[in-house]
């Protein structure tokens, strides 16, 4: 059987998120619980979580999550981890033996601090190097795959039920400002931890329901800029089109909105003239970076999270609000889990964000 | 005279029991194939003269005539094609170089008819474009890498010079010359209405049209015909004509008796002299070159217009392209080897050049690779038959398609491949006064604004059930393409998979 990435893997999904505006730290439980509710939504084949504000202690360095298949590749690794970064912290990422997740390989964590000498040498600052790093761990060293790679935050995922995801990396034991979380159904899977979600690429992560018609256009589009898509799943295309927009370009969450999920041409011709003139610049000139077909998302980077549905609003998406708290979910069943009691409840429309930022300087 | 071993290509087939006498097949032809016997009170034909364009036959209103496949032939034999045989006698006859016009009609591959597009089940919704919007505009030219943003955070949103298109297609270069005025007068009106832009050619723009200029692309080819400041400033884009997919690495050739008062007026050249443009830009002998051409024609617009630099598919063209998109042009337009042609000498039509599948699939890859996609719109034509080859070249990574011999078809042409003669029997490829008049640009227009409102709903239909409902989420999409019958070279090269993987 082929692995995953050598062949396009569509699926379907659920999707979950709680953020707290405050900053304030939070347990894990809800997030995972919420997932029990939408289980028919997910076939075991995969869930994972992000959690953002869980590394306080460390929160200067650059987490690394990876899977290793075998002892051998985690030392060649780690030589190459070593010759670009001081290693503050290596560890095993502690888990728990349940019957529901099995097979799992070596999962290890770093705390990483690039080595200023070798920055000065590349000529490249710390993020994109650091990107450039994880990207060529996985596509070049076979058997070693970096799943996170952000600072004070990490994403956790592999092959399973969410809920029972959660309670393999025992999540319940941190506390973030901000969770993410997702169970796959795809529609046909070697079964391998990589291929779950969340993806990411530094503190931008992806959870994602759909399937994107646009996948191939927005591939070919984003490889032009030193991008590899290793998996074929439209969340890692995704993860890569939000680095490439809000890092790379320092565009916004809302204006990266308006290139994935634009307005169409008959939407933009009854708005302002700046935002015409805004909205077809970004039409024209990332047009490749449109995303068609059905998809439900939650973006999320430090400090904030963005979801959105396709323009055309093909995948169920709930989103609601209480006290400091903002929760989305592909169902309202699961925000109910999360909260019982809501101050409001809508469901976003097709293309148009929700977008929850901390409280400046707190996280 | 000697005896030239010719055999007439067809048959007449006149059945004279419906035959009325009415003389209609003699005025329409043109080429002199029909008369009529008063002595005898019978309709006669000289077969020989027939190029089998079928007005005859179209306009007869008894229906009495057919034109076949002239069943007299030689002894069938698997070498010498009877058509090789033919051209071997018409040589030894005339001591000259064979002359054709259209397109490539051998039997090499059409990559577009093995290829077949994907649709959506299940795993993701097919979008009705009855019911959903749908959307087919795009915008042609360079696309800036960075964002810029003043002091108040605003993105700075100019652009440079773009081409505007309601739908991924434009009429292709014809010129006035080797086409009538009211050919070109139908494709610009109907370029006007459909929002699209149709090509001068290269033979300059007849006063008359440079009311249509934001539907208009001019032409500067190696002759440089009728090309002046007006002329340059009055079209959406400027196009420079390096070669064209059926007669790569030659120029184009107008007889001196297409070259009428006003032909001669528009060209900037004396009444009845053969417009000869040259092989090659005669200040363009390498890249380097390219780019003065091109930056002289920004300079004389002040940089409003996008250039366009048209190139023939040859075998080198991915590095060509790398070339050209490096050149400060906007636009890259590539001319297959089935491209047509009003004239071009049969034996470089059918022999030079490459499939237009092929170099398209090439370039938009190499662009790629080397990260400067962006730099420049990408234009193919040459040749594009229906909205599935147009959906299929989009796919590969086209930005829009040029299509000229089915804009031909929709004015009537019946692909006689006679255009050279300039005895267009539809009033096309001729400027006998006689002749245009015999097209009627107001139906012209209508029938090329059919065509292509019937090819916008055929592409809607094809991006809806793939799920895709803006044209630039289906550009460079590849994986919404499978090759039948490919082999694993030609699948590499198209960058797509085989059906069933």
């Amino acid at each position: 059987m082929m692995r995953e990435g050598e062949f396009r893997n569509p699926s379907g999904c659920a999707i979950a998120a709680e953020i707290s505006k405050e900053g304030r730290r939070f347990a894990a439980e809800k997030i995972i619980e919420c997932m029990i509710p939408m289980h028919d939504r997910s076939n075991g084949l995969g869930g994972g979580f992000a959690g953002y504000g869980i590394y306080p202690k460390y929160k200067d360095f650059y987490a690394f999550h990876l899977f290793y298949d075998h002892r051998h590749i985690k030392k060649e690794v780690e030589e190459y981890l070593k010759e670009r970064y001081e290693i503050v912290l290596s560890e095993e990422i502690p888990t728990r033996k349940i019957p529901e997740i099995t097979d799992e390989p070596i999962i290890w964590r770093y705390f990483l601090n690039p080595l200023k000498s070798v920055l000065r040498s590349a000529q490249l600052d710390e993020k994109e190097f650091t990107a450039r790093v994880a990207m060529h761990i996985n596509t070049h060293m076979k058997g070693a795959y970096v799943f996170s790679s952000g600072k004070n935050m990490g994403a956790f995922k592999a092959v399973g039920f969410p809920e029972d995801v959660g309670r393999f990396y025992m999540l319940d034991e941190y506390e973030g400002y901000a969770w993410t979380s997702h169970g796959r159904y795809p529609t046909n899977t070697p079964g391998w931890w990589g291929g779950s979600h969340p993806f990411g690429l530094l503190d931008y992560t992806v959870v994602h329901n759909g399937e994107i018609s646009s996948y191939d256009a927005n591939r070919r589009f984003i490889e032009m800029f030193g991008y590899k898509c290793t998996l074929q799943t439209d969340t890692e295309v995704m993860a890569y089109i939000a680095d490439f927009l809000l890092r790379r370009k320092g565009l916004t969450p809302k204006e990266m909105a308006e290139i994935i999920a634009a307005p169409f041409w008959t939407t933009i011709a009854k708005k302002s003239e700046e935002d015409q003139a805004r909205l077809t610049y970004f039409r024209t000139i990332y047009s490749s970076l449109l995303m068609t077909g059905p998809f439900s998302i939650v973006v999320g980077y430090n400090g904030g999270l963005m979801a959105l549905n396709d323009r055309l609003k093909l995948r169920s998406m709930v989103a609601a609000e209480k006290d400091d708290m903002v929760y989305i979910a592909s169902e309202e069943t699961a925000i109910r889990i999360m909260s019982p009691e809501v101050d409001r409840i809508w469901s976003p429309a097709g293309g148009e964000p929700v977008i929850v930022n901390v409280k400046d300087g707190v996280y | 005279m000697p005896i030239n071993f010719m055999l007439p290509e067809f048959e007449i087939e006149r059945n004279d029991y419906r035959c009325i006498r009415c003389r209609v097949c003699e005025r329409q032809c043109a080429n002199g194939v029909h008369r009529y016997d008063p002595d005898t009170d019978v309709m006669l034909s000289d077969e020989t003269k027939c190029v089998d364009c079928q007005r005859c036959v179209c306009l007869c209103p008894t229906r009495a005539l057919k034109i076949k496949k002239n069943e007299a032939a030689l002894r069938t034999n698997a070498n010498w094609h009877q058509s090789t045989i033919l051209e071997i006698y018409k040589q030894a006859n005339t001591g000259g170089v064979l002359l054709s016009s259209m397109g490539n009609p051998e039997p090499f591959p059409v990559y577009w008819d093995k290829i077949l597009i994907n649709a959506s089940q299940v795993t993701n919704p097919s979008i009705d474009p009855l019911r959903e919007p749908m959307e087919t505009r795009v915008f042609l030219g360079k696309k800036p890498h960075d964002i810029e943003r003043d002091a108040d955070g605003r993105i700075n949103t100019e652009l440079p010079p773009q081409i505007e298109l309601e739908l991924p297609v434009m009429f292709s270069a014809m010129s006035y010359g080797s086409i009538s005025y009211n050919a070109h007068k139908s494709l610009a009106t109907a370029a006007e209405a459909l929002g699209i832009c149709y090509n001068t050619g290269e033979g300059g723009l007849h006063e008359d049209f440079y009311q249509y200029g934001k539907n208009t692309i001019v032409q500067v080819a190696s002759g440089r015909f009728g090309v002046y400041k007006d002329y340059l400033e009055a079209g959406a884009a400027i196009e420079i004509k390096m070669g064209q997919g059926a007669k790569p690495g030659i120029g184009g050739h107008l007889p001196g008796a297409k070259v009428g008062p006003d032909v001669s007026k528009t060209r900037m050249i004396p009444e009845g002299s053969d417009a000869i443009s040259p092989a090659p830009h005669h200040d363009i002998y390498s890249i380097e070159d390219l780019r003065q051409l091109v930056f002289s024609l920004k300079e004389a617009t002040e940089y409003k217009k996008p250039v366009i630099v048209k190139v023939a598919a040859v075998h080198n063209i991915a590095a060509i392209a790398s070339g050209i998109a490096r050149s400060g042009a906007d636009i890259i337009a590539i001319d297959g080897f089935r491209g047509g042609t009003g004239a071009a000498p049969t034996r470089i039509r059918d022999n030079v050049g490459i499939p237009i599948e092929l170099a398209l699939a090439a370039v938009d890859k190499r662009l790629r690779d080397e990260g400067i996609r962006q730099n420049v719109s990408l234009v193919v034509g040459g040749s594009v038959r229906s909205a599935s080859d147009i959906v299929k070249a989009i796919a590969l990574g086209a930005d829009a398609c040029y299509i000229a011999t089915s804009a031909l078809l929709a004015l009537g042409c019946h692909l006689c491949r006679t255009c050279q003669s300039g005895k267009c029997n539809w009033g096309i490829a001729t400027q006998d006064p006689e002749l245009v008049k015999r097209l009627n640009p107001e139906t012209g227009k209508e029938r090329l604004v059919n065509l292509l409102t019937a090819w916008k709903h055929e592409i809607k239909e094809m991006m809806g059930l793939m799920g895709i409902n803006s044209i630039e989420a289906l550009r460079g999409n590849r994986l919404m393409l499978r090759g039948v019958g490919l082999n694993e070279k030609e699948l590499e090269i198209l960058g797509i998979s085989h059906a069933g993987e």
